[in-house]
Protein backbone atom coordinates (compact mmCIF):
# COMPACT_ATOMS: atom_id res chain seq x y z
CA UNK A 1 0.00 0.00 0.00
CA UNK A 2 1.38 3.39 -0.95
CA UNK A 3 1.65 5.93 1.88
CA UNK A 4 -0.83 8.24 0.09
CA UNK A 5 -3.45 5.51 -0.09
CA UNK A 6 -2.83 4.50 3.50
CA UNK A 7 -3.23 8.06 4.78
CA UNK A 8 -6.26 8.58 2.58
CA UNK A 9 -7.98 5.49 3.95
CA UNK A 10 -7.25 6.53 7.54
CA UNK A 11 -8.75 9.93 6.86
CA UNK A 12 -11.77 8.38 5.15
CA UNK A 13 -12.51 5.91 7.94
CA UNK A 14 -12.08 8.46 10.71
CA UNK A 15 -14.14 11.10 8.90
CA UNK A 16 -16.91 8.53 8.35
CA UNK A 17 -17.03 7.76 12.07
CA UNK A 18 -17.08 11.47 12.94
CA UNK A 19 -19.87 11.92 10.41
CA UNK A 20 -21.92 9.04 11.79
CA UNK A 21 -21.58 10.30 15.36
CA UNK A 22 -22.33 13.94 14.53
CA UNK A 23 -25.23 13.25 12.22
CA UNK A 24 -26.90 10.72 14.52
CA UNK A 25 -27.48 13.62 16.89
CA UNK A 26 -29.28 15.80 14.36
CA UNK A 27 -32.94 16.17 15.34
CA UNK A 28 -35.41 14.63 12.84
CA UNK A 29 -37.00 18.08 12.81
CA UNK A 30 -34.01 19.26 10.77
CA UNK A 31 -33.56 16.34 8.40
CA UNK A 32 -34.48 18.34 5.31
CA UNK A 33 -32.03 21.19 6.09
CA UNK A 34 -29.44 18.51 6.93
CA UNK A 35 -29.80 17.06 3.48
CA UNK A 36 -29.54 20.41 1.73
CA UNK A 37 -26.49 21.33 3.83
CA UNK A 38 -24.66 18.06 3.13
CA UNK A 39 -25.57 18.60 -0.49
CA UNK A 40 -23.82 21.96 -0.42
CA UNK A 41 -20.83 20.41 1.38
CA UNK A 42 -20.50 17.63 -1.20
CA UNK A 43 -20.12 20.39 -3.77
CA UNK A 44 -16.53 20.29 -2.50
CA UNK A 45 -16.05 18.54 -5.85
CA UNK A 46 -15.53 22.16 -6.92
CA UNK A 47 -11.89 21.79 -5.85
CA UNK A 48 -11.18 19.12 -8.44
CA UNK A 49 -13.36 20.89 -10.99
CA UNK A 50 -11.47 24.20 -10.65
CA UNK A 51 -8.15 22.44 -11.12
CA UNK A 52 -9.28 20.60 -14.25
CA UNK A 53 -10.88 23.74 -15.70
CA UNK A 54 -7.99 26.03 -14.81
CA UNK A 55 -5.03 23.86 -15.86
CA UNK A 56 -6.29 23.93 -19.48
CA UNK A 57 -4.29 20.90 -20.53
CA UNK A 58 -6.61 19.69 -23.30
CA UNK A 59 -9.77 21.25 -24.68
CA UNK A 60 -11.79 18.20 -23.56
CA UNK A 61 -10.61 18.52 -19.97
CA UNK A 62 -11.23 22.29 -19.98
CA UNK A 63 -14.80 21.83 -21.22
CA UNK A 64 -15.60 19.03 -18.77
CA UNK A 65 -13.97 20.97 -15.95
CA UNK A 66 -15.90 24.12 -16.73
CA UNK A 67 -19.23 22.26 -16.72
CA UNK A 68 -18.22 20.62 -13.44
CA UNK A 69 -17.37 23.99 -11.86
CA UNK A 70 -20.77 25.35 -12.92
CA UNK A 71 -22.59 22.28 -11.51
CA UNK A 72 -20.72 22.54 -8.20
CA UNK A 73 -21.41 26.25 -8.00
CA UNK A 74 -25.15 25.59 -8.43
CA UNK A 75 -25.04 23.42 -5.32
CA UNK A 76 -22.81 25.75 -3.32
CA UNK A 77 -24.97 28.82 -3.93
CA UNK A 78 -28.31 26.98 -3.98
CA UNK A 79 -27.53 24.59 -1.14
CA UNK A 80 -26.38 27.11 1.44
CA UNK A 81 -29.03 29.64 0.49
CA UNK A 82 -31.98 27.26 0.77
CA UNK A 83 -30.66 25.77 4.01
CA UNK A 84 -30.47 29.23 5.53
CA UNK A 85 -33.93 30.05 4.20
CA UNK A 86 -35.40 26.91 5.74
CA UNK A 87 -33.77 27.48 9.10
CA UNK A 88 -35.15 31.01 9.28
CA UNK A 89 -38.63 29.49 9.18
CA UNK A 90 -38.21 27.47 12.36
CA UNK A 91 -39.42 29.43 15.37
CA UNK A 92 -40.61 28.61 18.87
CA UNK A 93 -44.13 29.31 20.16
CA UNK A 94 -44.66 32.82 21.33
CA UNK A 95 -42.08 34.29 18.97
CA UNK A 96 -43.06 35.86 15.69
CA UNK A 97 -40.90 35.28 12.64
CA UNK A 98 -38.18 37.93 12.31
CA UNK B 1 5.12 31.51 -1.20
CA UNK B 2 1.40 31.92 -0.73
CA UNK B 3 0.93 28.33 -1.90
CA UNK B 4 2.33 27.18 1.40
CA UNK B 5 -0.86 28.41 3.06
CA UNK B 6 -3.10 26.21 0.93
CA UNK B 7 -2.88 23.02 3.05
CA UNK B 8 -3.81 25.08 6.12
CA UNK B 9 -6.79 26.59 4.33
CA UNK B 10 -7.94 23.08 3.36
CA UNK B 11 -7.50 21.86 6.91
CA UNK B 12 -9.55 24.76 8.26
CA UNK B 13 -12.22 24.04 5.64
CA UNK B 14 -12.44 20.38 6.70
CA UNK B 15 -12.82 21.45 10.34
CA UNK B 16 -15.53 23.95 9.42
CA UNK B 17 -17.59 21.27 7.69
CA UNK B 18 -17.54 19.05 10.77
CA UNK B 19 -18.54 22.00 12.95
CA UNK B 20 -21.30 22.96 10.51
CA UNK B 21 -22.89 19.52 10.83
CA UNK B 22 -22.40 19.48 14.59
CA UNK B 23 -24.17 22.81 14.99
CA UNK B 24 -26.99 21.65 12.77
CA UNK B 25 -28.07 19.21 15.49
CA UNK B 26 -30.29 21.78 17.24
CA UNK B 27 -32.44 24.60 15.90
CA UNK B 28 -30.81 27.15 18.21
CA UNK B 29 -27.33 26.65 16.72
CA UNK B 30 -28.29 25.53 13.21
CA UNK B 31 -27.95 28.90 11.51
CA UNK B 32 -24.46 29.29 12.92
CA UNK B 33 -23.79 25.90 11.32
CA UNK B 34 -24.73 27.18 7.89
CA UNK B 35 -22.48 30.23 8.28
CA UNK B 36 -19.47 28.17 9.27
CA UNK B 37 -20.25 25.83 6.38
CA UNK B 38 -20.18 28.77 3.98
CA UNK B 39 -16.89 29.91 5.51
CA UNK B 40 -15.43 26.43 5.00
CA UNK B 41 -16.47 26.39 1.36
CA UNK B 42 -15.04 29.89 0.83
CA UNK B 43 -11.69 28.71 2.27
CA UNK B 44 -11.71 25.65 0.03
CA UNK B 45 -12.54 27.60 -3.13
CA UNK B 46 -10.16 30.44 -2.24
CA UNK B 47 -7.33 28.01 -1.50
CA UNK B 48 -7.87 26.19 -4.78
CA UNK B 49 -7.86 29.41 -6.80
CA UNK B 50 -4.41 30.20 -5.35
CA UNK B 51 -2.89 26.98 -6.68
CA UNK B 52 -0.05 27.52 -9.13
CA UNK B 53 -1.32 24.87 -11.58
CA UNK B 54 -4.12 27.18 -12.64
CA UNK B 55 -3.10 29.06 -15.77
CA UNK B 56 -6.33 30.83 -16.62
CA UNK B 57 -9.35 32.04 -14.68
CA UNK B 58 -11.51 32.82 -17.68
CA UNK B 59 -13.54 29.61 -17.79
CA UNK B 60 -13.67 29.29 -14.04
CA UNK B 61 -15.13 32.78 -13.77
CA UNK B 62 -17.72 32.08 -16.46
CA UNK B 63 -18.71 28.84 -14.71
CA UNK B 64 -19.03 30.65 -11.37
CA UNK B 65 -21.46 33.09 -12.95
CA UNK B 66 -23.44 30.35 -14.71
CA UNK B 67 -23.67 28.28 -11.53
CA UNK B 68 -24.84 31.24 -9.49
CA UNK B 69 -27.46 32.16 -12.07
CA UNK B 70 -28.94 28.63 -11.88
CA UNK B 71 -28.33 28.16 -8.16
CA UNK B 72 -30.15 31.20 -6.81
CA UNK B 73 -33.58 30.41 -8.37
CA UNK B 74 -33.15 26.81 -7.18
CA UNK B 75 -32.82 28.12 -3.63
CA UNK B 76 -35.96 30.21 -3.92
CA UNK B 77 -38.30 27.37 -4.90
CA UNK B 78 -41.37 26.94 -2.67
CA UNK B 79 -41.03 24.52 0.22
CA UNK B 80 -43.52 22.08 -1.33
CA UNK B 81 -40.98 21.60 -4.16
CA UNK B 82 -38.07 20.83 -1.84
CA UNK B 83 -37.97 17.06 -2.60
CA UNK B 84 -37.66 17.69 -6.34
CA UNK B 85 -35.11 20.41 -5.78
CA UNK B 86 -33.03 18.11 -3.62
CA UNK B 87 -33.10 15.38 -6.25
CA UNK B 88 -32.00 17.88 -8.87
CA UNK B 89 -29.10 19.13 -6.78
CA UNK B 90 -27.94 15.54 -6.16
CA UNK B 91 -27.85 15.25 -9.97
CA UNK B 92 -25.68 18.39 -10.29
CA UNK B 93 -23.28 17.31 -7.54
CA UNK B 94 -22.86 13.81 -8.94
CA UNK B 95 -22.38 15.09 -12.48
CA UNK B 96 -19.57 17.40 -11.35
CA UNK B 97 -17.70 14.50 -9.72
CA UNK B 98 -18.26 12.21 -12.71
CA UNK B 99 -17.05 14.81 -15.23
CA UNK B 100 -13.90 15.52 -13.26
CA UNK B 101 -13.24 11.77 -13.15
CA UNK B 102 -13.75 11.51 -16.90
CA UNK B 103 -11.42 14.45 -17.57
CA UNK B 104 -8.75 12.97 -15.27
CA UNK B 105 -8.99 9.63 -17.07
CA UNK B 106 -8.36 11.11 -20.51
CA UNK B 107 -5.56 13.33 -19.15
CA UNK B 108 -3.72 10.49 -17.46
CA UNK B 109 -4.49 7.25 -19.31
CA UNK B 110 -2.68 4.99 -19.96
CA UNK B 111 -0.06 6.07 -17.40
CA UNK B 112 -2.26 5.61 -14.38
CA UNK B 113 -1.51 3.33 -11.44
CA UNK B 114 -4.03 0.76 -10.27
CA UNK B 115 -4.94 2.37 -6.98
CA UNK B 116 -5.71 5.70 -8.62
CA UNK B 117 -7.59 3.95 -11.39
CA UNK B 118 -9.66 2.02 -8.83
CA UNK B 119 -10.69 5.25 -7.11
CA UNK B 120 -11.37 6.88 -10.47
CA UNK B 121 -13.61 4.00 -11.58
CA UNK B 122 -15.62 4.28 -8.34
CA UNK B 123 -15.89 8.06 -8.73
CA UNK B 124 -17.15 7.79 -12.30
CA UNK B 125 -19.50 4.84 -11.66
CA UNK B 126 -21.13 6.41 -8.59
CA UNK B 127 -21.16 9.85 -10.19
CA UNK B 128 -22.88 8.91 -13.43
CA UNK B 129 -25.35 6.45 -11.91
CA UNK B 130 -26.33 9.00 -9.26
CA UNK B 131 -26.69 11.63 -11.99
CA UNK B 132 -29.29 9.74 -14.04
CA UNK B 133 -30.94 8.19 -10.97
CA UNK B 134 -31.41 11.65 -9.45
CA UNK B 135 -32.81 13.01 -12.69
CA UNK B 136 -35.29 10.12 -12.75
CA UNK B 137 -36.21 10.78 -9.11
CA UNK B 138 -36.68 14.44 -10.01
CA UNK B 139 -38.97 13.46 -12.89
CA UNK B 140 -41.08 11.27 -10.63
CA UNK B 141 -41.33 13.85 -7.86
CA UNK B 142 -42.18 16.60 -10.32
CA UNK B 143 -44.71 14.18 -11.84
CA UNK B 144 -43.24 14.50 -15.32
CA UNK B 145 -42.80 10.72 -15.11
CA UNK B 146 -45.39 8.29 -13.72
CA UNK B 147 -45.05 8.10 -9.93
CA UNK B 148 -46.29 4.53 -9.62
CA UNK B 149 -43.58 1.88 -9.60
CA UNK B 150 -43.08 0.41 -13.06
CA UNK B 151 -42.14 -3.24 -13.07
CA UNK B 152 -41.63 -5.93 -15.63
CA UNK B 153 -40.55 -9.55 -15.70
CA UNK B 154 -36.87 -10.26 -15.07
CA UNK B 155 -36.40 -6.61 -14.06
CA UNK B 156 -34.13 -7.43 -11.14
CA UNK B 157 -32.09 -9.89 -13.20
CA UNK B 158 -31.65 -7.32 -15.98
CA UNK B 159 -30.72 -4.56 -13.53
CA UNK B 160 -28.28 -6.69 -11.58
CA UNK B 161 -26.56 -8.01 -14.68
CA UNK B 162 -26.26 -4.45 -15.97
CA UNK B 163 -24.61 -3.43 -12.70
CA UNK B 164 -22.40 -6.50 -12.97
CA UNK B 165 -21.41 -5.52 -16.49
CA UNK B 166 -20.60 -1.94 -15.39
CA UNK B 167 -18.56 -3.22 -12.44
CA UNK B 168 -16.85 -5.78 -14.67
CA UNK B 169 -15.74 -3.19 -17.20
CA UNK B 170 -14.60 -1.03 -14.27
CA UNK B 171 -12.41 -3.85 -12.99
CA UNK B 172 -11.05 -4.43 -16.49
CA UNK B 173 -10.11 -0.75 -16.69
CA UNK B 174 -8.24 -1.04 -13.39
CA UNK B 175 -6.29 -4.07 -14.62
CA UNK B 176 -5.64 -2.63 -18.07
CA UNK B 177 -5.76 1.19 -17.84
CA UNK B 178 -4.63 1.41 -21.48
CA UNK B 179 -8.00 0.14 -22.73
CA UNK B 180 -9.21 3.64 -23.44
CA UNK B 181 -11.83 2.28 -25.87
CA UNK B 182 -13.71 0.66 -22.98
CA UNK B 183 -14.22 3.89 -21.03
CA UNK B 184 -17.21 5.27 -23.01
CA UNK B 185 -18.97 1.89 -22.65
CA UNK B 186 -18.30 1.96 -18.92
CA UNK B 187 -19.79 5.46 -18.70
CA UNK B 188 -22.89 4.45 -20.70
CA UNK B 189 -23.49 1.39 -18.53
CA UNK B 190 -23.30 3.54 -15.38
CA UNK B 191 -25.75 6.07 -16.83
CA UNK B 192 -28.17 3.35 -17.93
CA UNK B 193 -28.05 1.55 -14.59
CA UNK B 194 -28.98 4.82 -12.83
CA UNK B 195 -32.12 5.13 -14.95
CA UNK B 196 -33.23 1.53 -14.48
CA UNK B 197 -32.58 1.67 -10.73
CA UNK B 198 -35.32 4.27 -10.22
CA UNK B 199 -37.93 2.94 -12.68
CA UNK B 200 -39.44 0.46 -10.18
CA UNK B 201 -39.38 2.93 -7.26
CA UNK B 202 -42.70 4.43 -6.14
CA UNK B 203 -43.42 7.78 -4.53
CA UNK B 204 -43.61 6.52 -0.94
CA UNK B 205 -40.10 5.07 -1.20
CA UNK B 206 -38.61 8.37 -2.33
CA UNK B 207 -37.39 9.41 1.15
CA UNK B 208 -35.12 6.35 1.28
CA UNK B 209 -33.96 6.67 -2.30
CA UNK B 210 -33.18 10.39 -2.05
CA UNK B 211 -31.12 9.71 1.07
CA UNK B 212 -29.28 6.92 -0.67
CA UNK B 213 -28.47 9.15 -3.65
CA UNK B 214 -27.24 11.80 -1.23
CA UNK B 215 -24.85 9.22 0.15
CA UNK B 216 -23.63 8.14 -3.31
CA UNK B 217 -22.94 11.74 -4.37
CA UNK B 218 -20.79 12.14 -1.26
CA UNK B 219 -18.91 8.90 -1.81
CA UNK B 220 -18.20 9.93 -5.37
CA UNK B 221 -16.60 13.15 -4.09
CA UNK B 222 -14.58 11.11 -1.57
CA UNK B 223 -13.34 8.85 -4.38
CA UNK B 224 -12.24 11.99 -6.22
CA UNK B 225 -10.22 12.82 -3.12
CA UNK B 226 -8.31 9.54 -3.56
CA UNK B 227 -7.71 10.25 -7.26
CA UNK B 228 -6.36 13.75 -6.57
CA UNK B 229 -4.78 12.77 -3.22
CA UNK B 230 -6.73 15.55 -1.52
CA UNK B 231 -7.73 14.96 2.11
CA UNK B 232 -10.30 17.77 2.17
CA UNK B 233 -12.32 16.02 -0.54
CA UNK B 234 -12.08 12.75 1.36
CA UNK B 235 -13.33 14.33 4.59
CA UNK B 236 -16.22 16.26 3.00
CA UNK B 237 -17.22 13.27 0.88
CA UNK B 238 -17.15 10.92 3.86
CA UNK B 239 -19.30 13.30 5.92
CA UNK B 240 -21.86 13.53 3.13
CA UNK B 241 -21.72 9.78 2.56
CA UNK B 242 -22.36 8.97 6.21
CA UNK B 243 -25.16 11.52 6.45
CA UNK B 244 -27.03 10.01 3.50
CA UNK B 245 -26.41 6.55 4.90
CA UNK B 246 -27.84 7.39 8.33
CA UNK B 247 -30.89 9.04 6.81
CA UNK B 248 -31.63 6.07 4.58
CA UNK B 249 -31.26 3.66 7.50
CA UNK B 250 -33.72 5.79 9.52
CA UNK B 251 -36.16 5.81 6.59
CA UNK B 252 -35.89 2.05 6.11
CA UNK B 253 -36.48 1.41 9.79
CA UNK B 254 -39.49 3.68 9.77
CA UNK B 255 -40.98 1.46 7.07
CA UNK B 256 -39.73 -1.79 8.57
CA UNK B 257 -37.98 -2.66 5.32
CA UNK B 258 -34.46 -3.42 4.20
CA UNK B 259 -32.35 -1.61 1.59
CA UNK B 260 -32.65 -4.54 -0.79
CA UNK B 261 -36.39 -4.56 -0.36
CA UNK B 262 -36.66 -0.85 -1.19
CA UNK B 263 -34.40 -1.09 -4.23
CA UNK B 264 -35.49 -4.44 -5.61
CA UNK B 265 -38.75 -5.19 -3.82
CA UNK B 266 -41.10 -3.40 -6.24
CA UNK B 267 -43.39 -2.53 -3.37
CA UNK B 268 -46.41 -1.48 -5.40
CA UNK B 269 -46.72 -4.73 -7.29
CA UNK B 270 -47.75 -6.90 -4.39
CA UNK B 271 -50.48 -4.50 -3.56
CA UNK B 272 -52.40 -4.32 -6.80
CA UNK B 273 -53.62 -7.88 -6.51
CA UNK B 274 -55.40 -7.77 -3.16
CA UNK B 275 -57.14 -4.53 -3.78
CA UNK B 276 -60.86 -4.71 -4.52
CA UNK B 277 -62.14 -6.25 -1.27
CA UNK B 278 -63.72 -4.11 1.38
CA UNK B 279 -64.49 -0.98 -0.55
CA UNK B 280 -68.17 -1.44 0.10
CA UNK B 281 -67.84 -1.59 3.87
CA UNK B 282 -69.71 1.20 5.62
CA UNK B 283 -67.86 4.24 6.95
CA UNK B 284 -69.14 7.15 9.03
CA UNK B 285 -68.77 10.44 7.28
CA UNK B 286 -69.12 13.95 8.62
CA UNK B 287 -69.37 17.47 7.23
CA UNK B 288 -66.91 20.25 7.95
CA UNK B 289 -69.52 21.80 10.23
CA UNK B 290 -69.79 18.69 12.40
CA UNK B 291 -66.00 18.35 12.42
CA UNK B 292 -65.66 21.94 13.63
CA UNK B 293 -68.07 21.26 16.48
CA UNK B 294 -66.08 18.26 17.67
CA UNK B 295 -62.75 20.10 17.41
CA UNK B 296 -64.08 23.05 19.39
CA UNK B 297 -65.15 20.82 22.27
CA UNK B 298 -61.78 19.02 22.41
CA UNK B 299 -59.02 19.55 24.95
CA UNK B 300 -56.14 18.04 22.98
CA UNK B 301 -56.05 17.71 19.19
CA UNK B 302 -53.20 15.91 17.45
CA UNK B 303 -52.84 16.68 13.75
CA UNK B 304 -51.24 13.99 11.59
CA UNK B 305 -50.02 15.52 8.32
CA UNK B 306 -48.97 13.47 5.30
CA UNK B 307 -48.09 13.86 1.65
CA UNK B 308 -51.74 14.75 0.92
CA UNK B 309 -51.28 17.98 2.87
CA UNK B 310 -48.28 18.88 0.72
CA UNK B 311 -50.12 18.07 -2.52
CA UNK B 312 -53.11 20.19 -1.52
CA UNK B 313 -50.74 22.99 -0.33
CA UNK B 314 -52.88 23.03 2.81
CA UNK B 315 -50.14 24.00 5.29
CA UNK B 316 -51.21 27.65 5.56
CA UNK B 317 -54.84 26.68 6.18
CA UNK B 318 -53.56 24.26 8.83
CA UNK B 319 -51.80 27.15 10.48
CA UNK B 320 -55.09 29.10 10.55
CA UNK B 321 -56.77 26.09 12.15
CA UNK B 322 -53.95 25.94 14.69
CA UNK B 323 -54.43 29.63 15.50
CA UNK B 324 -58.21 29.41 15.90
CA UNK B 325 -58.09 26.31 18.08
CA UNK B 326 -55.24 27.62 20.23
CA UNK B 327 -57.16 30.83 20.77
CA UNK B 328 -60.19 28.78 21.82
CA UNK B 329 -58.05 27.07 24.47
CA UNK B 330 -57.57 23.78 22.61
CA UNK B 331 -54.10 22.31 22.75
CA UNK B 332 -52.84 21.40 19.28
CA UNK B 333 -49.87 19.16 18.53
CA UNK B 334 -48.51 17.71 15.31
CA UNK B 335 -47.43 14.10 14.95
CA UNK B 336 -44.70 13.61 12.36
CA UNK B 337 -43.93 10.14 11.06
CA UNK B 338 -40.32 9.84 9.82
CA UNK B 339 -41.41 8.87 6.28
CA UNK B 340 -44.34 11.28 5.97
CA UNK B 341 -43.94 13.14 2.69
CA UNK B 342 -41.38 12.60 -0.02
CA UNK B 343 -38.10 13.25 1.77
CA UNK B 344 -36.77 13.11 5.34
CA UNK B 345 -38.18 15.99 7.38
CA UNK B 346 -40.50 17.16 4.58
CA UNK B 347 -43.50 17.83 6.87
CA UNK B 348 -41.38 19.79 9.35
CA UNK B 349 -40.21 22.34 6.80
CA UNK B 350 -43.71 22.72 5.36
CA UNK B 351 -45.24 23.40 8.78
CA UNK B 352 -42.35 25.68 9.73
CA UNK B 353 -42.91 27.59 6.50
CA UNK B 354 -46.52 28.08 7.54
CA UNK B 355 -45.19 29.57 10.76
CA UNK B 356 -46.19 26.78 13.12
CA UNK B 357 -43.79 26.77 16.09
CA UNK B 358 -41.41 23.84 15.93
CA UNK B 359 -41.97 22.88 19.56
CA UNK B 360 -45.46 21.75 18.51
CA UNK B 361 -44.03 19.23 16.05
CA UNK B 362 -43.51 15.87 17.71
CA UNK B 363 -41.67 12.76 16.67
CA UNK B 364 -43.38 9.41 16.51
CA UNK B 365 -41.89 7.98 19.72
CA UNK B 366 -42.85 10.98 21.82
CA UNK B 367 -46.31 11.43 20.47
CA UNK B 368 -47.55 7.84 20.47
CA UNK B 369 -47.95 7.89 24.24
CA UNK B 370 -50.17 10.96 23.93
CA UNK B 371 -52.79 9.60 21.55
CA UNK B 372 -54.79 7.86 24.35
CA UNK B 373 -55.23 11.27 26.01
CA UNK B 374 -56.16 13.03 22.77
CA UNK B 375 -59.77 13.91 22.10
CA UNK B 376 -59.27 14.16 18.36
CA UNK B 377 -56.61 12.82 15.99
CA UNK B 378 -56.98 14.77 12.77
CA UNK B 379 -55.42 12.86 9.87
CA UNK B 380 -54.61 15.16 6.94
CA UNK B 381 -53.48 13.32 3.85
CA UNK B 382 -51.59 10.61 5.71
CA UNK B 383 -52.55 7.01 5.09
CA UNK B 384 -50.27 4.00 5.49
CA UNK B 385 -48.46 5.48 8.49
CA UNK B 386 -51.75 5.40 10.45
CA UNK B 387 -52.94 1.91 9.47
CA UNK B 388 -53.47 -0.22 12.60
CA UNK B 389 -53.05 -3.33 10.43
CA UNK B 390 -49.30 -2.76 10.75
CA UNK B 391 -49.60 -3.81 14.39
CA UNK B 392 -51.57 -7.03 14.15
CA UNK B 393 -52.29 -8.18 10.59
CA UNK B 394 -49.50 -10.53 9.60
CA UNK B 395 -50.75 -10.75 6.03
CA UNK B 396 -50.55 -6.99 5.49
CA UNK B 397 -47.60 -5.81 3.40
CA UNK B 398 -46.92 -3.13 5.99
CA UNK B 399 -47.00 -5.50 8.98
CA UNK B 400 -44.36 -4.50 11.51
CA UNK B 401 -43.98 -0.94 10.26
CA UNK B 402 -43.96 1.51 13.17
CA UNK B 403 -47.11 3.64 12.93
CA UNK B 404 -48.69 6.66 14.58
CA UNK B 405 -51.29 5.13 16.87
CA UNK B 406 -54.11 7.49 15.96
CA UNK B 407 -56.72 4.79 16.59
CA UNK B 408 -56.13 5.24 20.33
CA UNK B 409 -57.55 8.76 20.29
CA UNK B 410 -61.16 9.25 21.39
CA UNK B 411 -62.22 10.40 17.91
CA UNK B 412 -60.30 9.96 14.69
CA UNK B 413 -61.07 12.41 11.94
CA UNK B 414 -59.74 11.61 8.49
CA UNK B 415 -59.70 14.24 5.76
CA UNK B 416 -59.46 12.47 2.43
CA UNK B 417 -60.52 13.05 -1.17
CA UNK B 418 -62.25 9.68 -1.58
CA UNK B 419 -62.09 6.12 -0.36
CA UNK B 420 -59.34 5.25 -2.84
CA UNK B 421 -56.46 3.52 -1.12
CA UNK B 422 -53.21 5.48 -0.98
CA UNK B 423 -49.97 4.89 -2.83
CA UNK B 424 -49.52 1.39 -1.50
CA UNK B 425 -53.04 0.40 -2.49
CA UNK B 426 -53.70 -1.21 0.89
CA UNK B 427 -57.01 -0.83 2.66
CA UNK B 428 -56.66 1.24 5.81
CA UNK B 429 -58.79 -0.40 8.45
CA UNK B 430 -58.65 2.79 10.46
CA UNK B 431 -61.42 4.18 8.24
CA UNK B 432 -63.90 1.50 9.33
CA UNK B 433 -63.53 1.93 13.08
CA UNK B 434 -66.55 3.14 15.06
CA UNK B 435 -64.63 6.10 16.39
CA UNK B 436 -63.54 7.24 12.94
CA UNK B 437 -65.24 10.04 11.04
CA UNK B 438 -64.42 10.56 7.38
CA UNK B 439 -64.50 14.14 6.11
CA UNK B 440 -64.38 13.91 2.33
CA UNK B 441 -62.79 16.63 0.24
CA UNK B 442 -59.54 18.37 -0.66
CA UNK B 443 -57.42 18.94 2.46
CA UNK B 444 -57.08 22.68 1.82
CA UNK B 445 -60.81 23.18 1.16
CA UNK B 446 -61.93 21.08 4.14
CA UNK B 447 -59.56 22.72 6.61
CA UNK B 448 -60.57 26.10 5.16
CA UNK B 449 -64.26 25.49 5.84
CA UNK B 450 -63.57 24.11 9.32
CA UNK B 451 -61.67 27.33 10.08
CA UNK B 452 -64.61 29.40 8.78
CA UNK B 453 -67.03 27.47 10.99
CA UNK B 454 -64.83 27.95 14.04
CA UNK B 455 -64.17 31.63 13.53
CA UNK B 456 -67.77 32.73 13.63
CA UNK B 457 -70.18 30.24 12.02
CA UNK B 458 -70.80 30.38 8.29
CA UNK B 459 -69.04 32.43 5.62
CA UNK B 460 -67.01 35.50 6.28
Amino acid sequence: MSPELEQGLYVFVLATFVGLEVIRRVSPLLHTPLMSLTNAISAIAVVGSILVAGEQRTSLSTVLGTIAVACSMVNIVGGYLITYRMLRMFRKSGKEKP
Amino acid sequence: MIERAIPFLYLAAAGSFVLALKWLSAVSTARRGVIVGIAGMALAVGGTLLRPEIVSYRWIGAAFVAGTVIGVPMALMPMTAVPQRTALSHAFGALAAALVGTAEFYLRAPRIDRVTMGALVLEVLLGFLTFTASLMAFGKLQEILPTRPITWRFQNIVNLSLLGLAAGSGVYLVVRPDSVWLFPAFVSLSLLFGVLLIVPIGGADMPTVISLLNSYAGLSAAAMGFVLDNKLLIVAGALDGSSGFILSVIMCRAMNRSFTNVLFGAFGKVRDEDRPAGELRPVRSATAEEAAGILQAAGLVIVVPGYGMAVAQAQHKVRELYDVLTKAGVEVKFAIHPVAGRMPGHMNVLLAEANIPYDRLMEMEEVNSEFPQADVALVLGANDVTNPAARHDRTSPIFGMPILEVDKARTVMVVKRSMNPGFAGIENELYYLDRTLMVFGDAKAVVGSIVRELSGGGGR
